[in-house]
């Protein structure tokens, strides 16, 4: 696959503050990239550097195949940004806003006007869409800064933290609008503090503490080794008495533990075959309606390799930026 | 083409949206008119005094309307972030920056006929020299203008950058010589006049209007085109130097 973003060496400070410590990574063509930290850590940094609002101190970056060191601002063209304050126009509606950002990348009217609506239409702010932005809610603005930063179609785009501050169902429906814009073909690169984002969206993910990157991988193999015992959760509908010893007995290689209401945890040394568990507890009056294959969070993976507690990240995020 | 799209567009939208704000109104024209009522009374209201109060009136208005727009259009913009969305374009920055002043410098000009038009039912004006009027008028919306942008782009609140504005303009209007003659001043005094550029401009007006210059307008014109490029390339380098840190 081809390197889409390439990045060596990279290194920024801010007087005596290291905020980027000669950071390497790459991303391929197509993929959605995350780089997740907590506050401070060099995330909004890097993304200036990549898109050519701040100057590093050294170290290479080569965008879609442009040598970019020296010329921040040579791959622009290829780029849309979506940064982590809205910063569009107040004055001008929603509309006007979305014609604008098309016509700074050289969209004649008639082909401005039409991309603007669709994607208003895609974004839901039809009814919103001649008011001005000034006015509108926290979501919506969310919405119509990444529905700008994608108006003239670009090869790559730098979300930085885009569901922060925004209520659930926004962010809901923004990570949806991400996940389509990726199966779509364009090269994501995402900042975020919300693990669980992370997880469910992207390929690969960056784990950037302190201005340095501590681990990339994907996310299946960040996880593999925390997954020491094989855990299957098992859900029955009805109450069975002394289940636990039943099953201890049946199969003596696998440790069970009855949670109560119906949970039955099961943890094995070798991978868990289900079908004979289900057969059995059917078999003993049991009414099986799920059973989970259980797997550590990326939120385990973060906290081992990081030692910063997730909840701590966001609550210290939300307390900058307003709550999700 | 596509760059002409994004420069007319620019330009565009700063007029739609920053003409009529309050700082614009004060100090581009309440401020000037203000000063012309002042100089006008003081000369005891006779009709002769506004053939030679007029160039000095075009060119404070020209001054205060461009110096003006500068701190909203790139000052505020830059204090609320949207200045970086124009940074982030496809666009050379000196093609953006011609852009965000373009707005200013049209301003400039359309301010400085605001006295014009008044003194035209007040006096004969047919003995004007429009010929170096004009590119006067412009060469000085360019040059103020120039200069408000590299005061904008030193601050970072707006009102800072009225305060700084106000730390050149003042000074301009006495040292420049709208009002009052540049070879009347103290000798001490004179070079720090030839070392701004609104005294060329005022000069080609003052010529223009009532024949009274001290240099050649092409001298004049061609010392203000320097001021206006040596301007814009300080600027430029600050930007860079600043913003793209």
């Amino acid at each position: 696959m081809i390197d889409t973003i390439a990045v060596a060496g990279l290194r920024k400070c801010f007087a005596e503050v290291e905020a980027v410590s000669e950071i390497s990574f790459s991303v391929r063509q197509g993929e959605l990239f995350g780089f997740l930290g907590p506050n401070g850590a060099g995330k909004t940094t890097t993304i200036n550097m990549l898109t050519g609002l701040a100057r590093p101190d050294s170290g290479t970056i080569c965008i879609g195949g442009i040598d970019c060191t020296g010329k921040p601002r040579a791959a622009q063209y290829l780029v849309g940004v979506v940064p982590d304050e809205s910063n569009l126009y107040p004055e001008l509606t929603g509309f006007d806003n979305l014609c604008f950002c098309a016509a700074l990348h050289g969209l004649r009217k008639a082909e401005r006007q039409a991309r603007a609506r669709e994607l208003i239409d895609i974004f839901d702010l039809t009814k919103a869409a001649h008011r001005k932005f000034g006015g509108y809610s926290r979501g919506m603005k969310r919405r119509l800064t990444i529905a700008a930063g994608i108006i003239h179609k670009p090869e790559i785009l730098f979300l930085d933290e885009p569901t922060t501050g925004i209520d659930v169902a926004s962010a809901r429906q923004l990570r949806h609008l991400i996940a389509d814009l990726h199966r779509a073909g364009t090269t994501i690169f995402l900042t975020t503090h919300y693990i669980e984002e992370a997880e469910r969206l992207c390929d690969r993910i960056a784990f950037i503490v302190s201005g340095r990157i501590v681990r990339i991988d994907t996310v299946d193999n960040l996880v593999q080794p925390m997954q020491v015992k094989n855990v299957v959760q098992l859900t029955c509908e009805n109450a069975l008495t002394d289940i636990e010893a039943r099953l201890s007995e049946s199969f003596p290689d696998l440790k069970f533990n009855d949670i109560g209401k119906g949970l039955i945890r099961v943890e094995g040394d070798a991978p868990i075959r289900v079908g004979p568990l289900v057969r059995f507890l059917e078999d003993q009056g049991g009414e099986v309606s799920e059973a989970r294959r259980m797997r550590p969070s990326l939120e385990d993976v973060f906290v081992r390799i990081t030692g910063i507690e997730a909840d701590a990240m966001r609550k210290e995020k939300e307390k900058a930026g307003g709550g999700q | 083409m596509k760059l002409w799209i994004a420069f007319w567009n620019i330009l565009h939208k700063d007029m739609r949206t920053y003409y009529l704000k309050p700082p614009n109104i004060s100090w581009g024209l309440i401020f000037p008119l203000a000063w012309t009522g002042m100089f006008f009374i003081k000369s005891g209201s006779a009709l002769g005094s506004i053939q030679t109060l007029l160039p000095g009136v075009v060119a404070i208005s020209i001054l205060f309307g461009t110096t003006s727009m500068l701190a909203v259009t790139v000052t505020f913009e830059k204090k609320n972030r949207s200045f970086e969305r124009l940074l982030l374009a496809p666009i050379p920055l000196e093609v953006l920056m011609l852009a965000k002043t373009g707005g200013a410098i049209l301003f400039g000009v359309a301010n400085a006929f605001v006295p014009v038009v008044m003194a035209v039912f007040l006096i004969d004006l047919s003995q004007v020299a429009w010929g170096a009027f004009i590119p006067a008028v412009f060469l000085i919306a360019v040059a103020s203008t120039f200069l408000g942008l590299f005061i904008a782009v030193a601050v970072s609140e707006v009102f800072e950058a009225q305060t700084f504005s106000n730390f050149f303009r003042f000074p301009m209007i006495f040292l420049c010589g709208l009002f009052f003659p540049v070879e009347k001043l103290p000798v001490f005094l004179k070079p720090i006049s030839y070392a701004l550029p609104l005294t060329y401009g005022a000069d080609v007006l003052h010529g223009a209007v009532h024949g009274g210059h001290a240099m050649p307008f092409s001298l004049d014109l061609a010392l203000l085109s320097a001021f206006c490029v040596g301007l814009f390339v300080v600027s430029l380098h600050n930007i860079r130097r600043r913003w793209i840190v």
